[in-house]
């Protein structure tokens, strides 16, 4: 430890595995590690801060990528694709309007079945131009066939950047893989972070060796040929197929994460949830003020629960049905919109997961911090008190509520 | 067909069955054709059947009724027909 304003007096030669990080630079630093052959990017707040750090390694020669600056997202992506389809690990990074000029891309990454990591900071879409977070971009790109996983802080940003690159790399997933942190709230706060040693991140990532790939002279071929309707099923069912297989080696890769790290990490965490009365379903960082929430209302003698889920799509419908049977009321917390739709996108899929699962739970869907309005604890707190009520009188309308 | 769509076999365009994009056919009279063969120089779909040198007919199977033959066939023996009005009355497509 050192002094401020002093000379260290002894610095360690071992590198430091617990360290202060933003979530932005901690997906830098696990980019670095994960050693990607081509990173195309075009920066765009706020995960601007990833770009431009791992930009940075790249040009003090910490990490031999071939970084592409390029003139939009839409050739940032069209980059990767052309990376990923040679064969080569290709990872990009947005945010936001960045992210949805990029979409028309994304469906053409999953079409295609190329594992390429997006690295993604949540941030409003316009209009009203805003910075701050609300997960209307990623879930703008929620039917595009690439997977997402959303992150609560620092720590998990980092280890889904790092098992994004093996999960997408997996032979029975072959998808794109979206992870995200929310905009400012994750990636701009320094945290602590505990890093993997970057030979284990080798060891743990392997090599990848692409089956089918453009530069693979033993076995050439075409990618992306025009095709006759007859044969859109044929290309279109097995990605979705790839996508439920997702949920096992989401599942596993998390295991094995877990004996590397420590740290194990699951298609959702619940956190006292079991015994809970009252539950609350939500993406991301305001898991974190929920489970102060939590704990509080335990206090008072109050059974509330919480489930985080990290993998959204695919979606753990089975999981969710199961670990919110038996609660007296559920509420869904939304950080976007589906105007004109009778709930919010969140919402939708648990009601569909309890619908298939035949679990009849009393559900409302909350919409909260949207354009990054702050969301309290005493908010929270309020959603649990009504859901109480919802308990006890079944009343459940309105179905849609706004913090 | 492998994932993603990808093809790693060749020379398979004659699996896809272009004749459906037809909206006239051709129609040859046999009694003006001199077999010059510039109608099979000509079509861009390798539609043209031909058997020791000599013109036999239309691969209807493929032929997408561009009208190429019809335009560049020197004896004027190709006409374009309209493909609705001979499937109505029962002709074959192939």
């Amino acid at each position: 430890m050192t002094v401020a304003g002093r000379a260290p007096i002894r610095e360690s030669s071992e590198p430091k595995t617990s360290v202060g990080l933003s979530g932005g630079l901690a997906v830098a630093e696990a980019m670095r590690q994960t050693r990607p052959d081509v990173v195309a990017c075009y920066p765009i707040t706020p995960s601007t801060i990833i770009v431009e750090k791992f930009d940075e390694m790249v040009a003090d020669g910490k990490v031999a990528t071939e970084f592409v600056a390029v003139e939009s997202e839409h050739s940032a992506m069209s980059a990767c694709v052309g990376a990923a389809a040679a064969g080569a690990r290709a990872q990009t990074v947005s945010s936001s309007q960045g992210l949805a000029y990029m979409w028309e891309v994304l469906y053409s990454a999953a079409g295609l079945r190329l594992p390429i990591v997006i690295h993604c900071a949540n941030r409003t879409l316009s209009s009203p131009i805003n910075i701050h977070c609300d997960h209307s971009d990623t879930m703008g790109a929620r039917d595009s066939g690439c997977l997402q996983l959303f992150a609560e802080n620092a720590q998990e940003a980092y280890d889904n950047a790092l098992m994004a690159v093996r999960i997408a790399e997996h032979p029975d997933v072959l998808l794109p893989v979206m992870h995200t942190q929310d905009g400012y709230t994750v990636t701009h706060s320094v945290e602590r972070v505990d890093l993997v040693p970057d030979a284990a991140v080798t060891e743990f990532l392997g090599a990848y060796e692409p089956k089918v790939s453009l530069l693979n002279l033993e076995n050439p071929v075409s990618m992306g040929p025009v095709i006759s309707p007859h044969y859109g099923p044929d290309v279109k069912l097995p990605a979705v197929e790839a996508m439920l297989h997702a949920r096992d080696v989401i599942a596993s890769v998390g295991r094995e994460f877990g004996e590397l790290s420590g740290r194990h990490r699951g298609l959702t965490e619940p956190y006292r949830l079991d015994d809970a009365d009252v539950a609350m379903v939500l993406l991301g960082s305001t898991a974190g003020t929920a489970r102060v929430v939590v704990d509080g209302l335990r206090e008072e003698g109050i059974k509330a629960g919480l489930l985080k889920v990290r993998s959204f799509r695919p979606f753990p419908d089975e999981e969710i049905a199961g670990a919110l049977e038996g609660k007296s009321a559920v509420a869904v917390m939304d950080r976007s919109l589906s105007a004109g739709a009778g709930a919010n996108p969140l919402f939708e899929d648990v009601c569909v997961s309890m619908y298939s699962h035949a679990v009849n739970v009393p559900l409302v869907n909350y919409v909260y911090g949207l354009g990054g309005r702050d969301t309290f604890p005493g908010q929270l707190a309020g959603v649990f008190q009504e859901l109480l009520k919802i308990g006890r009188t079944g009343r459940r309308i309105p179905m849609v509520r706004y913090l | 067909m492998l994932q993603g769509g990808a093809i790693q076999s060749q020379g398979n365009s004659v699996e896809r069955e272009t004749g459906g994009w037809r909206v006239q056919r051709p129609v040859v009279d046999m009694e003006k054709c001199t077999h010059c063969m510039i109608c099979w120089v000509f079509c861009p779909d390798g539609s043209i059947l031909v058997d020791e040198m000599r013109f036999t007919g239309f691969d209807l199977v493929h032929c997408k009724g561009c009208g190429i033959c019809a335009v560049e066939c020197p004896a004027k023996c190709i006409d374009m027909e309209g493909e609705a009005a001979l499937l109505e009355e029962g002709a074959i497509t192939s």
